[in-house]
């Protein structure tokens, strides 16, 4: 290392944090230690958490009136208001087919879960279909197939957390075209390569262990 | 002046002192007018502290800055290794706020969380060293891990928790907003409701830190959930509520609109500090007795409902498989259970003698009223002593006097909650469920001792 190099090293660090401060998008990666109180030396404690609420006109702390939290806005409720439930409630817009699905497939979600819907035991990727009829048996096999009793679950956890290296990243379409491939390649819906699955079909599409789900009826007692 | 004499050993540490003696050498040379060149020390030298750092900032700094770049390599995780005095009554320790002002465990302590070996690392969990714990408090950084999406880093000046649907008003509040609330602090544990899923057939994990380390306790604090639901207002078709995470898996479960009024904390704090960021910094959903997996870690928003959402983790998983091929849904308390944490497996007993039996017993349907102990395999028991305060779904410590004659003992522990639920035997259990439930084995644990003291796994 030479003498210059060394000379640069603080002059590049003060670049840097002059370019992070004028920066709109810096993000803080950690805290600051808590201030110095100039009289005594000790550590300022922690600021007051400031009430985003901008309106303390009506407080009633006894009715829980805080004046503490806001509103929310429909904008941001929408922006992570994703979840999809069995009815139909919650779908997006838009449309994809067997076809399409079965290309996306293999661009996203072969490489875990095989060619095949095999599943990749050392990926700790399951297995998406057969095992039907297995459920009773020594030797039960849950699958989308043969165990989940909703055509929705499928799209929600498609859309939130799939594929693995890239959550969240695929189109509401491409949700519907990966969702109208796996359940044709499971014989729920047709494996015509037309097939195409939107909100309405969704919602129509009957899981063969639909019926397959009882309340939980453990009570503590050893018979349950 | 020698080398010893300006750098004590009671002040200073072998690596300390080698760093120091550098440091001066260094200093010398350069004042002597030695080009950088010429010196003969190396990167690496300084033990931890680049000789960049050194020269930019290390002088200035002095002792703390030497102190800084001690070496941790060879101590345990949150340990840092620190020079072991011959005698400590005859040098002063070290100085104080060494540390940075964060304390760390001692050096000599090493229990560390064990990670189930899964196929993928983002989807994993870890399990706390029940062996060796102490009291009914898990350390915030043994207490068992499952994620789905690994650990994401959230910066609290960010994150807001949504609260919509099927209320009079929707709101947004910041960690700020929550941290002005009224708040609560409860003991409680979690318990991965996978906690034992190897031992359904078999024994086959061979250390109580494999078979039960997916329960922890902590102290947690922060928001009743009913505070904000009423602050927003439920509408009266409300019967369930979705919870959702900011993570990788954006992890959601529905919990009954009457458990979230019930007992249900927005937490942001944990044994008394802000949660750790594997357990959900910076907010979680603590559901007090409910499946661990449930209890929802970096928690951004609830969605009011009349029904239950049918997420992947309450349909694909976390549903119980019956003999005749139904699964139980919605299972969400965690039974009564108990174990004995020592001895247990894969312990060895030094010697015939006296030993106190001690474990752990919880119920997530109320308090601890009792738990007997065996030490032939079932046939007789005593009860054993509890440790007070018994709290309600939190960890109950028991203990039990026990001279062990050196003879082959099975150990077993058996307990009831407030509720009368007795603990079954893994025989009960799997006459009702079968063996293809996974979930919620709470059978009486049984250790092995043999003659020769080593303790092991069995069905008995």
């Amino acid at each position: 290392m030479s003498t210059r190099k060394f000379i640069l090293v603080p002059v590049f660090i003060a670049t840097a944090s002059v370019a992070l401060a004028q920066s709109d998008t810096a993000k803080r990666t950690v805290a600051a230690l808590p201030e110095t109180l100039e009289a005594t030396g000790e550590r300022a404690p922690q600021p007051v958490p400031t009430s985003s609420a901008e309106d303390i006109s009506d407080l009633a702390p006894e009715n829980l009136r805080f004046g503490i939290g806001r509103p929310a806005t429909e904008e941001q409720i929408a922006a992570i208001d994703i979840d999809v439930m069995p009815d139909g409630r919650g779908y997006p817009e838009g449309s994809g087919t067997y076809a399409e699905g079965e290309e996306l497939y293999l661009q996203e979600c072969s490489s875990c879960h095989g060619e095949n819907l095999e599943g990749v035991a050392d990926l700790g990727a399951p297995r998406l279909i057969g095992g039907r009829g297995s459920l009773a048996s020594d030797a039960p096999v849950k699958t989308v197939e043969s165990y989940w009793p909703y055509a929705s679950t499928l799209f929600d956890y498609v859309h939130r957390a799939m594929p693995m290296q890239a959550p969240g990243s695929l189109s509401n379409d491409q949700v519907y075209a990966i969702s109208a491939y796996i359940l044709g390649r499971a014989g729920i819906t047709s494996d015509n390569p037309d097939t195409t699955l939107d909100k309405q079909s969704m919602t129509e599409v009957e899981m063969p262990n639909a019926d397959g789900f009882v309340p939980d009826p453990r009570d503590g007692s050893p018979e349950k | 002046m020698s080398h010893n004499e300006r750098f004590p050993a009671s002040r200073y540490g072998p690596v300390e002192r080698k760093m120091a003696e550098s440091l001066v050498e260094l200093e010398s040379r350069i004042l002597a007018g030695e080009t950088e060149e010429d010196c003969d020390c190396k990167e690496g030298m300084f033990n931890g502290l680049s000789r960049r750092g050194l020269l930019a900032g290390g002088l200035a700094m002095g002792g703390a800055a030497l102190a800084g770049g001690r070496a941790a390599a060879e101590a345990p995780p949150g340990a840092q290794e620190y020079y072991v005095q011959p005698d400590p009554t005859k040098e002063q320790g070290r100085i104080i706020l060494d540390d940075g002002g964060y304390g760390s465990r001692s050096q000599f302590e090493n229990e560390v969380r064990w990670r189930y070996p899964t196929a993928s690392l983002d989807s994993s969990w870890s399990m706390t060293p029940l062996a060796s714990g102490h009291g009914v408090i898990t350390p915030s950084g043994l207490h068992f891990e499952r994620h789905h999406g690994g650990i994401p880093a959230i910066d609290p000046e960010t994150h807001t928790l949504v609260l919509h649907g099927m209320v009079d008003q929707p709101m947004r509040f910041t960690m700020d907003d929550l941290k002005r609330l009224p708040a609560v602090s409860r003991l409680h544990f979690i318990e991965c409701s996978g906690n034992g899923l190897t031992e359904w057939v078999e024994p086959t994990l061979k250390t109580v830190q494999g078979t039960h380390g997916l329960t922890s306790t902590s102290e947690w604090t922060g928001v009743r959930l009913s505070t904000v639901l009423e602050m927003a207002g439920i509408q009266d078709s409300a019967a369930w509520i979705l919870a959702e995470g900011a993570d990788a898996a954006v992890m959601t479960r529905s919990v009954p609109i009457d458990k979230a009024m019930d007992d249900a904390i927005l937490a942001y704090a944990q044994n008394g500090e802000a949660l750790r960021p594997e357990q959900g910094y910076p907010l979680r959903l603590l559901l007090p007795g409910y499946e661990g997996n449930t209890h929802i870690k970096w928690l951004r928003r609830l969605e009011v409902s009349d029904k239950p959402f049918m997420t992947r983790e309450e349909t694909s998983k976390y549903t119980d498989l019956m003999p005749d091929g139904t699964a139980r849904q919605f299972s969400m308390e965690m039974d009564t259970k108990s174990v004995i944490t020592f001895p247990s497996g894969a312990m060895k007993l030094p010697r015939a003698g006296f030993y106190e039996i001690t474990g752990l017993a919880w119920s997530g349907r109320g308090a601890i009223t009792r738990v007997e102990v065996s030490a032939d395999g079932g046939q007789t028991w005593q009860e054993a002593q509890l440790e007070g305060p018994v709290l309600p779904k939190c960890h109950t410590r028991f203990r039990l006097p026990w001279t062990w004659t050196g003879e082959e003992a099975v150990l077993q522990s058996r307990a009831v909650d407030d509720t009368g639920s007795i603990q079954p035997t893994l025989q009960e259990l799997v006459e009702v469920r079968g063996t293809k439930s996974v979930y919620h084995l709470n059978a009486i644990q049984s250790w092995h001792i043999a003659a020769n003291g080593e303790v092991t796994n069995v069905h008995a």
